[in-house]
């Protein structure tokens, strides 16, 4: 009952045995119907683990969202328009979500704003350039990407129903869960968020840890526009807006606090499997999709006063 | 006697036309504690600040160790042995005692990628040194340091600027938040420090808890040393009224009755 995702795992099994027993005709737990909630699971997740420990060093970043559109449009645009070869697109996307990761990370470490306005900024500005832009180069704000086999494969192959994006995030996890909870820098981001004026008072260079945070947060929100883009043969200006609200809330529900300085990786993948349980399991139900947000809210609502009980809890002497 | 660890010679302060702190000289003894006792606002602060290096004087100098130095920032200063434990003592409540304990000189190891925190080392350690200044009751360095009480968490931020080669331990109010007992027992691992050869600076309100332990006594008054003194020199009530800022504290005592 100590571990900040118990309450996540809880919610999951719930959840996965419900839709399990109520559709049970209906193949939800199928190889399908499995590969079917991980694939919608996995492109949230791998942006969700660089938001769960930012959160964790106390900052939120909302820009992901038009980050993910960027991407998936610097590709189009070069590619189709241009008629660039596809991977130097693809690095460019990338150190370009790298860049506003970069500026969302400067701006709030220099002006102590609270992030969460920042990058609400950040995430206006960033859709309204990708736009703007797009108009401006190719009187577009979607457009069709020319792919390469070695690109097909690398973020969009197939086996089955199962999208490489599950192997992704397989391994974004693992590399989020061994930096956080094994490394040095891991404990920086726990001491960042959990005190920061202790943080520094030990020499622990807080502002640099925020700002690599930032920038691997805007690094996962280009790899997942590119995915995207490469897995729809199209950048659209509007890929990822549902991933602002989303992947803060998926965080949330596995057991990060919204004040930073406590969570697990663990329990931010179990919050995104069960947010895919829930968006998947719907479908299945042959309910109204709409009800998906009344389940997610509920969920969240539930998630922050059980986050609370469970840090009350964490601190209660054994 | 010993050569001092640290002296100040005439320092002042001030911040533009405040003068926090006028011609102040002190010196911390190495095996010694000092006591910095003042009324709010008299500049024991300030008076830190400068020893710990997050201001320089804005005359006078600060000698460490013997030699003129001007600390480029509290960083510096710390490297050099100082360090400053203040009264919210700066622990993390929601990380474990190990991790809180070696937070910024993190033991490691493994090579590069697989370089890790050698969780079971810092563990093993921070137990030790909470174990040698009296903590008895924390056996696990996974617990989390919010589930200790405050004089514990004093304890294990005295415990690491020591383990960690402080020469002078800078102590701003670590008596103040806590209860009889857990003050009782913060004095006592302020005794066992000097031992172990720090040189001490203890900032308090508290006169009983100065008089317990301090082998010198500095008063501060509006930024001034009104009284320097030695251990047995003066009686507690003369401290109090010194304190005071000369103004008999019985009467204020009385003063006080009325009131309830
Ligand atoms: N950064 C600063 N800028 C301007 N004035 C300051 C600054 N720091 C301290 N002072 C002033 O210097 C004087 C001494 O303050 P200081 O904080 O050192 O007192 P103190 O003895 O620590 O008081 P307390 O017991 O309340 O902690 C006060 O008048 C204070 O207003
Ligand atoms: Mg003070």
């Amino acid at each position: 009952m100590h571990r900040p995702e118990t309450g996540a795992a809880a919610a999951f099994l719930l959840t996965y045995l419900f839709f399990a027993i109520f559709t049970a005709d209906a193949g939800f737990v199928s190889v399908n119907g499995t590969a079917g909630w991980l694939n919608l699971a996995s492109e949230l997740g791998i942006i969700a683990i660089p938001v769960g420990l930012l959160m964790i060093s106390g900052e939120f970043d909302l820009s992901i969202g038009s980050t993910v559109g960027a991407a998936s449009m610097i590709v189009a645009i070069g590619t189709n328009q241009f008629g660039l070869p596809i991977w130097p697109m693809i690095f460019l996307a990338l150190v370009a979500g790298m860049l506003i990761g970069l500026c969302n990370g400067l701006a709030v470490v220099k002006t102590n704003l609270p992030s969460f306005i920042v990058t609400l900024a950040t995430n206006f500005i960033v859709i309204g350039a990708t736009m703007g832009f797009s108009r401006l180069i190719a009187n577009v704000t979607s457009s069709s990407i020319i792919v390469s086999d070695s690109s097909k494969f690398v973020f969009a192959a197939r086996w089955g129903q199962a999208n490489i994006s599950i192997a992704w995030w397989i391994l974004a996890a693992l590399l989020g869960f061994w930096v956080l909870s094994r490394t040095v820098f891991g404990n920086w981001i726990y001491a960042t968020g959990g005190n920061l004026q202790a943080a520094r008072g030990a020499g622990v260079p807080v502002e640099r840890v925020k700002i690599v945070l930032f920038i691997a947060t805007g690094f996962a929100a280009a790899f997942v526009g590119i995915l995207q883009g490469i897995q729809w043969n199209s950048g659209n200006s509007t890929y990822g807006m549902g991933y602002v609200f989303q992947a803060p809330i998926v965080v949330v529900i596995g057991g990060i606090l919204l004040t930073g300085g406590y969570g697990s990786v663990l329990g931010v993948v179990i919050g995104t499997a069960l947010f895919g349980v829930i968006s998947t399991g719907i479908f299945y139900t042959g309910w109204n999709t709409d009800w998906i947000q009344l389940f997610l809210g509920a969920l969240l609502g539930a998630a922050v006063l059980a986050n609370n009980y469970v840090r009350r809890l964490a601190l209660t002497s054994r | 006697m010993s050569n001092p660890l640290m002296e100040l010679i005439n320092v002042s302060k001030s911040f533009g036309s405040t003068d926090a702190l006028k011609n102040v000289s002190m010196e911390v003894q190495p095996g010694k504690i000092l006591c910095l006792l003042g009324d709010n606002g008299a500049g024991k602060s300030t008076l830190i600040k400068i020893l710990s290096g997050y201001h320089p004087p804005s005359n006078g100098t600060v000698r460490l160790e013997g030699a003129d130095t001007v600390f480029s920032g509290p960083r510096e200063a710390r490297q050099r042995g100082i360090a400053t434990v203040h009264q919210d003592v700066g622990s993390i409540p929601l990380m474990s005692i190990g991790r809180n304990f070696f937070l910024g000189a993190e033991p490691t190891t493994g090579n590069w990628p697989f370089r890790r925190i050698d969780t079971s080392k810092a563990n093993e350690i921070a137990v030790q040194q909470m174990e040698r200044f009296g903590i008895t009751r924390v056996k696990d360095g996974n617990q989390l340091v919010g589930t200790m009480s405050g004089g514990e968490r004093q304890v294990l931020a005295i415990g690491r600027a020591m383990y960690f080669g402080a020469k002078v331990l800078i102590l701003d109010e670590p008596t103040s938040a806590l209860g009889v007992k857990e003050a009782a027992f913060v004095l006592k691992m302020m005794r066992i420090a000097r031992e172990n050869g720090a040189g001490i600076v203890f900032i308090t309100h508290n006169a009983r808890h100065a008089m317990a332990v301090g082998d010198s006594f500095c008063v501060l008054i509006q930024g001034e040393v009104a009284a320097q003194f030695k251990r047995g020199e003066k009686t507690r009530e003369e401290v109090l009224n010194l304190m005071a800022g000369g103004e008999d504290m019985a009467a204020l005592e009385d003063d006080l009755e009325q009131v309830d």
